[in-house]
């Protein structure tokens, strides 16, 4: 304290750790330098600098969109609705018991149950829904049940991954208070639990509906119904103004289930 | 502050040689021993980390003790199978620092949660309590000075108000013992009278003995007949508050000016 030349000097970083961090940017630039590399190999260029014009071509023959196209695309509209709601509420119903068994505060038992639980979650979370379609349309047949499947499917490990974290980070001293009183394991978490989980239960929901909207739209293309048969068809036949109509209807489709949405989550919390 | 005259002096709950550990090893109670007679309010103090709140929990074992017995009105708690359990901790009221309502459900549903431990699942899953105890319920809101909002959500209450409900949901238990876990910790000094005045008349009227785990040393004099001083997961007091002397103090919390606590106690 006397002596200036003994001041302490405060360092935010050790030195090892500043080397590593230069080491983890220099990583990083090589790795970019790399795929550019990569990606610049198997470009052809030619290709590229006629891209304007391509597009250009492609955007007169899409426009104007045939409006008159519409009518028939109000039944494959409605079956895309009736898919993505449909296959959200078979997820959710799934979902529910699986992220009470993957919550480590509920589960019954964390050795054996949970993992089972979370493997689940991540095995519906890992293939895409036009993936499980895929799989389903082989299996059940073509039509709007296996849209239906693979929507619920892809939904179980979305839903219950969110809703679990939600139970585990639930007010410990609620629980027990309720725990207290006397109450069963049934009524611990009906009065516990439940309450604390509903807002984020229904927005999860409701935001996995959205989701489902969007990706329902694209599994006919794998012959699992909705609108994405008709796009498909309109696709192979060339008809660019049916396929331009196809995204103004399902631009319009989407902006509506957000707005439904964010209303509906506005609402609850 | 006295209470009414002892109808009975039986031993209501008996803690004998009550030691916990926790996992990492920390000795949280070590050798606690102590009886309550019916009526009796004792208050609980000492310093942080002393193992106030493991013993109020041990003896709803919502704390699994390490070693000892707990009994109450001569049924062994100590002892008993988790299935069992629920028929006991019926008979155990208890109220928390920060009030620990379920913060989504109404003030009505709350205090009927004090029934959990007497009626099914489906009854109470459809919150279709006996006649009762809806009735005992809104008793007890009346009590507590929070008639007028029983629907209310839980959340829209302040402070005062929450712990008033607290209050209720334990005594709708119909309890032969309170376990008060630092009520006015969360409160500012008036509502913290208020509320430990409401405690003490409660008491009183129903006989009903309590245990209050207190930080307050001067709201703890003032209010409880009977203090029991931890240190260190001891028991180092067990007296009236007139025998709480500073030599005393200085033993359950270390060496601090005590003189300025003597004289608030008395313009208290």
């Amino acid at each position: 304290m006397n002596t200036t030349d003994t001041v302490p000097v405060w360092q935010h970083r050790t030195t090892g750790k500043r080397l590593l961090i230069w080491f983890g940017w220099l990583l990083l630039v090589a790795l970019c330098v790399y795929s550019w590399q990569l990606m610049t190999r198997d470009t052809i260029w030619a290709f590229v600098a006629d891209a304007p014009r391509q597009a250009a071509d492609l955007g007169s023959r899409m426009f104007p969109p045939r409006w008159s196209y519409i009518e028939k695309l109000w039944m494959p509209l409605w079956d895309t609705l009736n898919i993505a709601t449909l296959g959200t509420l078979l997820g959710v119903v799934i979902a529910i018991p699986v992220a009470f068994l993957a919550a480590s505060n509920t589960t019954p038992s964390k050795v054996f149950v949970r993992p089972v639980a979370l493997f689940i979650i991540v095995a519906s979370r890992s293939i895409n829904s036009l993936i499980w379609a895929l799989l389903l349309v082989s299996i059940i047949g073509p039509g709007l049940l296996a849209g239906i499947v693979a929507i619920g499917l892809r939904s179980i490990g979305f839903v219950a991954k969110l809703l679990y974290e939600a139970i585990e980070e639930t007010d410990r001293l609620q629980i027990e208070a309720v725990t207290a009183t006397g109450a069963s394991g049934a009524q611990i978490l009906n009065y516990g639990i439940v309450p604390q989980v509903l807002p984020a239960f229904y927005g999860i929901s409701v935001f996995r509906w959205d989701i489902n909207i969007r990706e329902s739209t694209i599994l006919g293309l794998v012959g699992a119904g909705g609108i994405g048969v008709q796009l498909q068809a309109s696709l192979n036949t060339l008809a660019w103004p049916q396929v331009t109509m196809i995204f103004v209807v399902i631009l319009g489709t989407v902006v509506i289930s957000e707005w439904v949405s964010a209303r509906v989550r506005h609402a609850i919390i | 502050m006295s209470g009414p005259a002892f109808r009975s002096t039986h031993t209501l709950l008996e803690v004998s040689q009550l030691s916990k550990t926790y996992a990492a090893g920390d000795k949280a109670l070590d050798d606690v021993s102590f009886s309550i007679p019916a009526g009796q309010v004792v208050g609980l103090i000492g310093p942080s980390g002393a193992g106030k709140s493991t013993l109020i929990r041990c003896i709803n074992r919502l704390v699994e003790p390490t070693s000892g017995t707990i009994s109450l009105s001569g049924t062994n708690i100590t002892g008993m199978s988790t299935s069992e359990l629920r028929s006991v901790r019926r008979r155990i009221g208890m109220i928390f620092q920060e009030y620990a309502l379920v913060e989504r459900l109404s003030v009505m549903e709350n205090v009927l949660s004090g029934r959990l431990g007497y009626v099914s699942f489906w009854r109470s899953f459809t919150r279709h309590y006996p006649k009762a105890d809806v009735q005992k319920a809104f008793a007890l809101l009346d009590r507590v000075g929070l008639i007028d909002h029983a629907s209310k959500r839980a959340d829209a209450l302040s402070g005062g108000q929450r712990q008033r409900v607290g209050i209720a949901r334990a005594l709708e238990q119909d309890p032969e013992l309170l376990l008060i876990d630092e009520p006015t910790a969360s409160l500012d000094p008036k509502t913290s009278r208020q509320i430990m005045r409401l405690l003490l008349e409660i008491c009183n009227e129903q006989h009903l003995p309590a245990i209050i785990n207190i930080h307050d040393v001067v709201l703890a004099r003032q209010f409880t007949e009977r203090l029991i001083g931890l240190q260190a997961g001891r028991i180092v007091f067990d007296g009236s508050p007139a025998e709480l002397t500073e030599s005393v103090l200085t033993r359950i919390y270390g060496e601090e000016d005590w003189t300025t606590l003597d004289h608030e106690t008395e313009a208290a």
